[in-house]
């Protein structure tokens, strides 16, 4: 970020479009010469306006993923069948919270607040992974969000670590790790249900048919559909195609589908050895596009529950800054006295 | 800043979940095959170390093992476990509910440590007659849970949850602090590992009576509200029950926790600008299975899905 200029006349406008154009040309040259040496751009380096806009969306639309994410497994924290698993997922929708903490804080260096970012949430401004508008009916969906969701998330994730922008990159690390225990947890979900009674293995059958698609839908618009995409892999934001990312899922899922005793339900998915890569049916678009449009099962629900939580606690957002303002008053007092 | 990724690190190496003994499904595929869940982690790439530490984790559950519980011991155990039991139950609510995203973790981190002391409490209760925690969390009816009323009392708002809790934490704070010194190791183990713990819990409850007492004129009348609305329910905290008059020794005498747990609670309310509620005690009997009218519901909510599926594991 450069500091505003104030002159005080045109001949010192003049200079100080000429200074500033000076510290673009020097900024970008600089910024240009390390996304060429696949270097990492740090919060009070000169970036392109349209760099930072673009991380700004994207990082608080991950924000928001994280933290609309929690509703449809929290869902299940009152009512998970032991008390073990009751401890894995209060632990795993926490962690998702703390994901969002870590991406607000990595937007926020961008300069942007992070109650500008919850208010655009709130009124439903803000875009977040329209997976999460649908719902989870069964103990099951915690298994296939986590083997599926959390799966993708980390295929599309773990590039991400090595994202141009510093703050960005180094919050994926940490993130990344913990989404590799989430995803394992879903897998064991699964498996238990898929070996346990008939009623659990129908179950398991049940949700991963319903997450399968959306899932394979969290990469993204095919790669000639994609607006954003080549400008984000020019600026090292992106690293693989959503098309290369999809297809790398789906070749680490049918293994596993194997072993957890499930069938993916796709007819067409066959491993192609001329392409090395798998075969599948097209993907029908047009369910993915009326969830973003808003259309979702769940997509008022999602928004409704996040104002709720806002509101509600708003006494208490108050409190606390009212408490702080009296402590800092009479620290004040005392320093003077 | 180009470091080299590790291919052995255990996050690209490891399979995830292939059960003993289950057939490998990658033999003899032209795919390629890999249980590898990380993606994208490869040897070249600049930034983005991926790899997950090997941790070796702490003992899941305190307590000792192979001990069996006498009856008495298993009733005394049951008042504590239940006691944590419903109250993680209730926390585990605020889970994308609460005022702040660092409420939600916070909540979450309490529901997580209490819901640890209950299954440890609930675990060696069990071994008295041959359950398992899930036994007794999902199979008990509400009779013969043993849950202080104070515990079941509703979330409410914010200000009504961090009133229980405040009052919750400051109560169990004191007994593990004693019970820590039990004749009996097991409870002894699992109050000394539980009452680290529960000092943080009072920590923030007491840090929010500081900032709701003393924040807006609102929070100040709401959060001495839930003090009063709550209050009734303290005094069935210090009451003996004749179980507790044969267990000399190993359980703590609750009348013997009156004064220090008040004490307690009256120097935070103190700091925090509000009065310690004037109100008559309840009735509630909750050690002798007579429970608050909340408890059904959340029981019905806590069991339904274990109770669908008879003798299914998860």
């Amino acid at each position: 970020m450069t500091a505003p200029l104030a002159p005080a006349s045109a001949q010192g406008d003049a200079r100080a479009t000429a200074e500033q154009a000076a510290i673009d040309e020097a900024g970008q040259a600089r910024f240009d010469a390390l996304i060429e040496a696949d270097g990492r751009i740090e919060p009070r380096d000169w970036m392109p306006a349209a760099y930072r806009k673009t991380l700004v969306r994207q990082i608080s639309q991950h924000a928001h993923s994280e933290i609309i994410g929690m509703q449809p497994e929290a869902n299940w924290i009152t009512r998970a069948p032991s008390l073990k698993r009751k401890a894995i997922l209060m632990a795993k929708v926490q962690d998702e919270a703390g994901h969002g903490l870590y991406l607000y804080s990595a937007a926020q260096t961008l300069g942007i607040g992070r109650e500008e970012m919850t208010d655009q949430l709130i009124a439903g401004r803000a875009r977040y992974s329209s997976i999460f508008n649908y719902p989870t009916p069964t103990w099951a969906d915690m298994g296939a969000i986590g083997w599926l969701v959390d799966g993708a998330a980390i295929a599309n994730q773990v590039p991400l670590c090595r994202a141009s922008y510093g703050p960005y990159g180094r919050a994926m690390v940490r993130i990344c790790k913990e989404e590799s225990f989430h995803q394992r947890q879903g897998f064991e979900i699964l498996l238990e249900l898929s070996q346990g009674t008939e009623a659990q293995h129908r179950m398991a059958q049940d949700a991963v048919d319903r997450w399968y698609w959306p899932s394979l839908m969290m990469f993204g618009p095919p790669d000639d559909e994609s607006p954003n995409s080549a400008q984000s892999m020019a600026w090292n934001i992106k690293r693989f195609s959503n098309d290369e990312l999809r297809q790398r899922f789906v070749g680490m899922l049918v293994p596993q589908a194997e072993v957890l005793g499930l069938t993916l339900p796709d007819p067409n998915l066959r491993w192609n050895d001329e392409t090395r890569s798998y075969d599948m049916s097209d993907i029908d678009w047009t369910e993915f596009h009326e969830v973003l449009a808003g259309r979702g099962p769940c997509n008022a629900q999602r928004l409704q529950h996040r104002r709720q939580a806002h509101d509600d606690g708003a006494w208490v957002r108050e409190a606390a800054h009212a408490y702080a303002a009296k402590q800092a008053a009479a620290t004040t007092e005392q320093v003077a006295a | 800043m180009a470091t080299t990724t590790d291919q052995t690190a255990p996050d690209s190496a490891a399979p995830i979940g292939r059960p003993a003994g289950a057939p490998d499904a990658s033999a003899g595929r032209a795919a390629p095959v890999s249980h590898d869940i990380s993606m994208g982690v490869e040897g070249e790439e600049a930034h983005g170390d991926v790899s997950v530490d090997e941790l070796a984790l702490s003992v899941e559950l305190s307590g000792a093992d192979g001990a069996v519980a006498t009856p008495d011991v298993a009733e005394y155990a049951m008042w504590l476990g239940d006691d944590a039991l419903i109250l993680a139950q209730q926390l585990g609510w605020w889970i994308s509910r609460a005022p702040e995203l660092e409420e939600d973790v916070a909540l979450g981190n309490i529901g997580l440590d209490v819901l640890g002391h209950a299954r440890s409490f609930l675990r060696y209760a069990g071994t008295a007659d041959g359950r398992t925690e899930d036994d007794l969390a999902y199979w008990r009816d509400e009779p013969a849970f043993r849950s202080a009323w104070l515990f079941e009392a509703p979330n409410g708002h914010f200000g009504d949850t961090i009133a229980r809790q405040l009052i919750a934490s400051a109560f169990q704070l004191e007994l593990y602090r004693r019970l820590a010194d039990s004749s009996d190791p097991a409870l002894a183990a699992i109050a000394t590992k539980s009452v680290k713990e529960v000092a943080y819990h009072l920590d923030h409850a007491a840090q929010w009576m500081l900032r709701l007492g003393g924040g807006t004129d609102e929070s100040h009348a709401r959060i001495q509200q839930s003090l009063v609305d709550v209050w009734p329910l303290v005094d069935e905290l210090f009451r003996d029950e004749p179980v507790i008059d044969r267990l000399e020794g190993v359980a703590v005498r609750p009348s013997t926790l009156r004064e220090p747990v008040l004490a307690r609670i009256q120097e935070i309310l103190d700091a925090a600008g509000l009065e310690t509620p004037n109100v008559e005690p309840s009735m509630a009997g909750g050690r002798r299975g007579s429970h608050s009218t909340r408890l059904g519901y959340l029981l019905a909510e806590m069991q339904v899905l274990a109770r669908s599926h008879p003798g299914a594991t998860w």
